[in-house]
């Protein structure tokens, strides 16, 4: 396996708070990262440095594209960014409204990002978004409807079939599951993982839910006060937690 | 009218007021299609009834020139007859019905039926410069978009059309690519008049008051309406036949007549109408 996304030495002050101190963290192809700690330990702070939109106060970036060129990501042209973006980038939101245009279809949601990397064929569009469309489990004759009569989790799963139109390589999800009920919300990770394996993705994923983490991640870092206090796979950090933050985590789950 | 020359500076606005808008006008030509911000003016009549194209008027008249307005494609509608006496008034300047005699010509939402010449200014009175307004309400969002010509949510917009409606159904403001490179909203001009503004050899200036810009599309520059490859751009009318003049390929208004509903088709360009009727 080789590596797709090094981040070293990231600082990010808010004020004279470190949301992020000196982090650095390394993701590998095909890799679930997960992000976990509590509101406040900075962990949506770095992933908005990660996926360029929030510039960090120190350090570096950088990527590794398609053609195989090392990128840098705090130097690199806004056009191209915002290309990696639409192309081989996606970000799933918590909220999908932040990722929907709500007054747009669900079809031409899903349209936007092939339109905009320049599809000119409608009969093409409209194929591949009833596709999509389906592949998340939504009804194709939904298609024409718009987002805002969604329910939450099919909203979320629209924002996912949005994002991974365009083939992308690197996914950045924050709290993809938050506010959704646990059924809704365990089928959807069960598609997001079938998706991550079919496709091969790579995925940081930010979340507060150490079962959510349990379930995605390969790899998991702990966050504390903009620290990484704790580092490893999953099921070794979980099962056997080395920093007292983490025992706390682990030990405060509630048990049904 | 005696004594216009008293009460206002030729053409109402003062001469440093001119220069700053010839100045936009004049980087809106080096730039097609690229809205140019400039400080427009309170203008004794209210927003919406053409402030921006008066301005830019204001500031291309001449003492020679020979000013036509129209508001939808008539010369004698509300809107063309204030404006037409408000520059008789301020600049003393002649004025014309006849599209071929003048020298500019203001346009509320039509483009004259016949062909303009290399020696005529176009002046378009905008609402809305912004043609993603609609798709994107923040304009720092869209002056990015337009920098880094990211253009796809304006398909977004026509593929919204044809899953609705089956067909591109927007009728008027159809957004066009000018000379390859900006999108611009041609302001609302029926899509059946978006071929003419394609190389054509007259200035076409575009002012927006209330919204404070100015673009415009040089003479001879290409301007293609946008569409997609299986549902592609038409400049549609109403399959019907002027009654006074009997034209069969001009844009029609459609007109009630009486208390019974009747209704009559006829020319919207009032001019082209009546030369082809006398």
């Amino acid at each position: 396996m080789e590596q797709i996304l090094k981040a070293k030495a990231i600082d990010k002050k808010f004020g004279s708070v470190y949301a992020c101190d000196n982090l650095s963290i390394e993701l590998y192809t095909g890799e679930v990262v997960g992000i976990v700690g509590e509101s406040g330990s900075g962990k949506s702070t770095l992933l908005n440095c990660l996926s360029g939109s929030l510039v960090p106060d120190g350090g570096n970036i950088t990527y590794l594209d398609r053609d195989n060129n090392w990128l840098d990501l705090l130097s690199l042209p806004e056009p191209r960014k915002r290309n990696l973006l639409r192309t081989e980038w996606a970000f799933v939101h918590q909220n999908p409204r932040d990722g929907l245009r709500m007054a747009v279809s669900a079809g031409g949601n899903i349209g936007e990002r092939l339109m905009a990397i320049g599809y000119r064929n409608y009969s093409q569009i409209r194929a591949e978004a009833t596709e999509w469309i389906e592949k998340v489990e939504i009804d194709a004759i939904r298609l024409d409807d718009k987002p805002s009569i969604f329910s939450g989790g099919m909203q979320q799963r629209l924002q996912i079939a949005k994002n991974l139109i365009t083939k992308p390589r690197l996914i950045f999800m924050d709290e993809p599951t938050g506010g959704l009920d646990v059924s809704v919300q365990a089928r959807l990770l069960d598609l997001i993982r079938s998706l991550v394996r079919e496709l091969g993705l790579s995925v940081i994923i930010v979340t507060h839910d150490l079962a959510v983490a349990r379930f995605m991640a390969n790899r998991l870092i702990v966050m504390k006060n903009g620290k990484i206090v704790e580092t490893g796979l999953t099921d070794q950090v979980l099962d056997d937690p080395q920093h007292s933050y983490t025992q706390l985590l682990v030990s405060s789950i509630l048990k049904v | 009218m005696s004594n216009s020359e008293e009460d206002f500076n030729f053409a109402y606005l003062d001469e440093q007021t001119k220069r700053m808008i010839r100045r936009a006008l004049i980087k809106a030509i080096c730039i097609p299609g690229y809205q140019v911000p400039f400080a427009s003016r309170e203008m004794p009549m209210p927003y919406g009834w053409g402030t921006g194209g008066v301005q830019v008027t204001a500031a291309c008249l001449q003492e020679t020139d020979v000013l036509k307005v129209i508001d939808q494609g008539s010369d004698d509608t509300t809107n063309a007859v204030s404006i037409r006496k408000f520059f008789e008034r301020v600049a003393g300047v002649k004025t014309t019905e006849n599209t071929g005699k003048a020298s500019v010509i203001q346009t509320r939402h039509r483009i004259p039926e016949q062909v303009l010449s290399e020696d005529q200014i176009l002046v378009y009175q905008v609402p809305i410069p912004e043609p993603l307004r609609f798709l994107e309400p923040r304009e720092t969002e869209t002056r990015v978009m337009h920098a880094l010509e990211e253009y796809g949510l304006m398909h977004v917009k026509l593929y919204e059309d044809i899953s609705i409606n089956g067909e591109i159904s927007t009728a008027y403001a159809y957004p066009v690519k000018v000379n390859d490179r900006y999108i611009m909203d041609p302001s609302p001009t029926p899509k059946f008049d978006n071929p003419k503004m394609n190389f054509c050899p007259a200035i076409q200036l575009f002012g927006a008051g209330r919204e404070q810009r100015i673009y415009a599309v040089p003479p001879y520059t290409k301007v293609i309406s946008l569409d997609f490859e299986d549902y592609p751009f038409e400049a549609s009318r109403a399959e019907k036949t002027c009654e006074i003049c009997g034209a069969t390929n001009t844009y029609l208004d459609e007109v009630v007549i009486d208390d019974k509903g009747t209704r009559m088709f006829s020319c919207s360009d009032s001019d082209y109408c009546n030369s082809r009727k006398s």
